[in-house]
């Protein structure tokens, strides 16, 4: 009954659409569109994204700002560039929590990591030494270790990585609830390694609560420019801010490619399999403790070389920078957008590392001028957690499945009402059977 | 023979030896605090043969299939496959060596399409690594490629037909059972452990996947251990039968046999029934 109601409203709901598409012309542009091969339908989208991502500072400066309606104005290219860097982080995440299964509590930990090996590779922190590799617009006498950024990126994912190993071969045996706090707990004690750990013996590894600074900035490449005779017009039109953007672009390409390519991969398939049910995946011969450890040590893989970037960006790794806030932020991300969709943590970790960079405070600014009366102005900044707590439950009230959901959990959402023929079948023999006992029916007898 | 149901290694002989013991249980002893669940149960598996574990609910064969694949450690005792001791060696080390099986409360991965509900079972055979999926090199590309063609032909095979991209979950009941013999399959099994295959199949559908596995012993080289509930099906598929009842065996041997047994007939209509 109930059933046939819901087929009618949808059927009703369908030709409504199609008369409104009719109506406007789309059906045919949209019958045109489906006849095009699949690598262009879907990466259409990407590449007209991509084009406007990469454009950006050239046509910000002509975009409106100061009272633009909601939003008050466009985000600055620095503040860009940190939203890039957040938004790499959560899609290096989302392999641990979305792929894998795997709540982790603690990705500040890894952040920290990679920002303290630029920390250490490449400014002027252990002045006992005096190591210069390929760090440009450094000075050849400046004492400490200055290895070109571009190198330090590689070798903090890889040292991430492989303190991602170290994290996960006690914490990985744990399963659901345990794991979490476990790697809350890591998330906690890196940074207060890093906060106390200026006085090893009297080595001073991480200048304590002063973190290091300043981190060398990467070369963008003026001398190959300068030497191969190109205007300098074009390298002033390539200012820091802007070639950092680009390089968090790349960074960010480069990590949801690698992202996608495991995913549909024999790796990633077993990632997912574990995340469906762990049992079966170790029965079905995959390695437990090595896949998951694989996932967090690529999820630390792009924590760290994120890490790098924006310390070296920052010109700076501080110990306040780590705190736990930003685990659970990032985790926010993968949550709003999709767990295990790459799109869905891209979009919402725009959207949110937006909010907390500027959009918040911009918000606030709008209203105030526009909305709120000269005598009741509210500063919305100051209520973020709410706000972002409110969002949270929304979602999980409204669209559990994230903004754009992974496909496969898509489809089993839009073919739930085909497959619940048979669901109670399968939940009831579950729930009768605990774990994996005998069953609950009488067994038939032999007969002699 | 049913009069010495403990009587070490020494069981009686197949009806069908094909060649040495596939698998050796020696001895194995599992218990869950102070509940023996399997009592120094010795039992093998010849190779190429159907045998089958019958024994009331609670007699611990689901359990003394765990232990054999790994997932419980037993308290005590050897298990021995094709030649090697794998005793609480882990789930995935024992599939990798050669055992496949199926679960009693399916467990399919739901969100996953039945292709890759079998690629997945295919993992320990293939050898993609994360360099080599992230390049795309052509070894990888080769090797999925052949991955995915061998999959479907297992879909098919174990009767999925049209189904390569439904996900597991939207799967009819029997579809679902089918699915993961079919993922237990692409572990390349020279054992094959079913864990009440039949369970809440109708009498058609259970006519037409003894009959599958029937064919599977004749086409492949695989031995198959079977829990079943359903003695129609025990009877006419087994060369060997063994019953446990309370983790001890009180029987073993052909199906003819077994259904003449005392103890047999006692343990599951009670003591009354055999006077």
């Amino acid at each position: 009954m109930a059933l046939r109601r819901r087929d009618r409203a949808r059927g009703a709901y369908r030709s409504y659409r199609g008369q409104a598409a009719e109506k406007s012309g789309l059906n045919s542009a949209r019958g045109e569109w489906r006849k095009l091969p699949r690598p262009v339908r879907s990466f259409t989208p990407v590449a007209i994204l991509l084009a406007i991502a990469i454009l950006y500072p050239f046509y910000l400066s002509s975009l409106p700002t100061g009272n633009v309606p909601l939003i008050y104005s466009f985000p600055s290219v620095r503040s860009a560039v940190t939203i890039l860097v957040f938004t790499t982080m959560a899609v290096g995440l989302n392999v641990v929590v979305g792929y894998c299964g795997l709540l982790d509590l603690g990705y500040v930990a890894f952040y920290a990591i990679g920002a303290y090996t630029a920390g250490w590779l490449a400014s002027g922190q252990f002045q006992q030494v005096n190591f210069h590799f390929g760090s440009v617009g450094v000075s050849r006498d400046a004492r400490g270790i200055h290895i070109s950024i571009w190198l330090v990126l590689i070798i903090a994912a890889l040292l991430t990585a492989y303190g991602g190993v170290l994290i996960g071969l006690p914490t990985l045996r744990l399963r659901g609830d345990y794991l979490a706090i476990v790697t809350l707990g890591f998330g906690e004690i890196i940074p207060q390694f890093v906060r106390n750990a200026d006085s090893l013996h009297g080595f001073d590894l991480t200048h304590g609560t002063f973190g290091i600074s300043p981190i060398d900035s990467p070369g963008f490449g003026s001398r190959l420019h300068s030497s191969l005779g190109l205007p300098v017009a074009y390298s002033q039109e390539f200012t820091a801010d802007r070639l950092f953007f680009w390089s968090a672009l790349g960074l960010l390409l480069i990590t949801i490619f690698c992202c996608i390519r495991l995913r549909d991969s024999r790796l990633g398939r077993a990632w997912i399999a574990i995340r469906e049910d762990e049992t079966a995946a170790g029965a079905m011969g995959i390695p437990l403790m090595r896949t998951k450890t694989w996932a967090y040590a690529i999820g630390a893989f792009f924590g760290g070389a994120a890490g790098a970037f924006i310390a070296s960006f920052n010109a700076g790794a501080f110990p306040s920078q780590f705190s736990f806030n930003i685990s659970v932020f990032l985790l926010c991300m993968v949550i709003l957008g999709g767990m295990g969709s790459i799109w869905g943590v891209v979009v919402a970790g725009v959207i949110l590392s937006w909010l907390n960079v500027e959009g918040l405070a911009n918000i606030g600014t709008w209203l105030n001028d526009n909305i709120f009366p000269q005598s009741h102005q509210i500063e919305v900044a100051k209520y973020q957690f709410g706000i972002y707590g409110i969002i949270i439950v929304l979602m999980m009230m409204f669209r559990p499945q994230g903004l754009i959901p992974e496909a496969r959990r898509k489809r089993e959402i839009e073919e739930g009402t085909r497959g619940a023929l048979d669901e109670p079948l399968y939940e009831m023999r579950g729930a009768n059977e605990p774990g994996a006992g005998e069953r609950g029916s009488g067994g038939p007898v032999p007969r002699g | 023979m049913s009069e010495q149901p403990t009587a070490a290694i020494a069981t009686p002989p197949p009806p069908e030896p094909a060649g040495g013991d596939l698998l050796v249980a020696a001895e194995v002893r599992k218990e869950f605090g102070g509940l023996v669940a399997i009592d120094d149960l010795s039992f093998t598996i010849p190779n190429r043969s159907i045998v089958s574990l019958i024994g009331p609910n609670g007699a611990g064969k689901t359990t003394f299939f765990n232990t054999l694949t790994g997932l419980y450690k037993v308290t005590d005792g050897t298990i021995t496959f094709d030649g090697e001791d794998v005793t609480n060696k882990p789930p995935h080390a024992i599939t990798e060596r050669g055992v496949g099986r199926t679960f009693q409360n399916i467990r399919l991965f739901p969100q996953m399409t039945a292709l890759e509900n079998v690629l997945v079972g295919m993992h320990s055979r293939l050898s993609g690594g994360i360099l080599g999926a992230v390049f795309g090199l052509p070894r990888v590309r080769r090797e999925e490629r052949d991955a995915a063609e061998r999959a479907r032909e297992l879909l098919s095979y174990s009767g999925l037909r049209n189904v390569d991209d439904e996900l597991a979950s939207s799967l009819s009941y029997g579809d679902q059972r089918r699915l993961e013999v079919a993922r237990a399959l692409a572990t390349e099994p020279k054992l094959l452990l079913l864990d009440e295959p039949t369970a809440g199949m109708n009498p058609q559908e259970t006519v037409t996947f003894m009959e599958f596995v029937s064919k599977l012993r004749e086409e492949r080289p695989v031995s198959i251990l079977l829990i079943e509930h359903d003695m129609k099906v025990v009877m006419s598929i087994s060369d060997r039968v063994t019953v446990l009842d309370y983790g001890e065996k009180i029987a073993e041997g052909p199906p003819q046999q077994i259904q003449k047994d005392e103890r047999v007939i006692e343990a599951y209509l009670g003591k009354a029934a055999t006077k």
